[in-house]
């Protein structure tokens, strides 16, 4: 089990915070493409991605038990 | 009174407070940035703001931005607190309070905090308008990633 978290306009476009997936190990990059898939996401180009709250590359693998957040380009301060 | 010198909290932010943390016998200079809700963006009224955070990886990122700080001046302290929620025009959602032994490291330090914020840390804002309501961030009221993200070398 992969948790994903969504926050910002992603959770707006969702319809919930987290959602839970069966998957393998898989990369960031395949995850990417199904929840493209999965919610019909434009482009997730400018969406960087965190593995278990540090910022992950495409390359990066994520495993079962991750929690994996979709992080929009911030806006604090 | 929360004693973490990083921290996301719902709650007001009390200057005085959070300035308190970063108090130390070897500082000689401490500066307090407050940012504040304002009012016009590019001539748009906002009515009120919201801001949401990835709360953990928010205070690991404030308590990162300490860590660079540390390392650039050495004997600076930091504190950080960022508010979430609802948040009415001219409220505090910011307070950054660095000491050092002398002043001009502790407005440099500063303004680095805050430029990392932006950069870095999992929080986002949700302008209000009378017209309307919108997640800034991916929009043309700021700046966006040159390259679509930030670069590799900034979030290391």
């Amino acid at each position: 089990m992969i948790t994903v978290l969504f926050f910002a306009h992603l959770q707006d476009q969702v319809g919930k915070d987290k959602i839970e997936l069966e998957a393998g190990t898989i990369t960031v990059a395949e995850l990417k493409l199904k929840l493209m898939n999965d919610f019909n996401f434009s482009s997730l180009d400018q969406v960087m991605f965190a593995i278990n709250e540090e910022y992950a590359e495409n390359d990066d693998l994520i495993k079962q038990g991750d929690t994996v957040a979709l992080i929009p380009p911030v806006s604090g301060g | 009174m929360n004693e973490k010198l990083f921290l996301i909290t719902k709650e007001p932010l009390n200057i005085e407070e959070i300035t308190k943390k970063v108090v130390r016998v070897e500082a000689g200079a401490i500066t307090t940035f407050t940012g504040t809700v304002r009012e016009f963006t590019k001539g748009k009224r906002t009515l009120y703001l919201e801001y949401d955070a990835y709360i953990p990886m928010a205070e690991k990122k404030l308590a990162q931005i300490g860590e660079e700080i540390s390392e650039k001046w050495p004997d600076a302290k930091t504190a950080i607190s960022h508010r979430i929620g609802r948040l009415e025009i001219s409220e505090i959602a910011v307070v950054i309070a660095v000491s050092t032994p002398h002043r001009k490291d502790a407005y440099e330090a500063n303004e680095y905090a805050i430029e990392r914020i932006k950069q870095i840390v999992p929080i986002w804002k949700k302008e209000h308008w009378e017209d309307g309501e919108l997640w800034i961030g991916d929009q043309l009221e700021t700046k966006s990633y040159p390259k679509g993200r930030p670069d590799k070398e900034d979030i290391q």
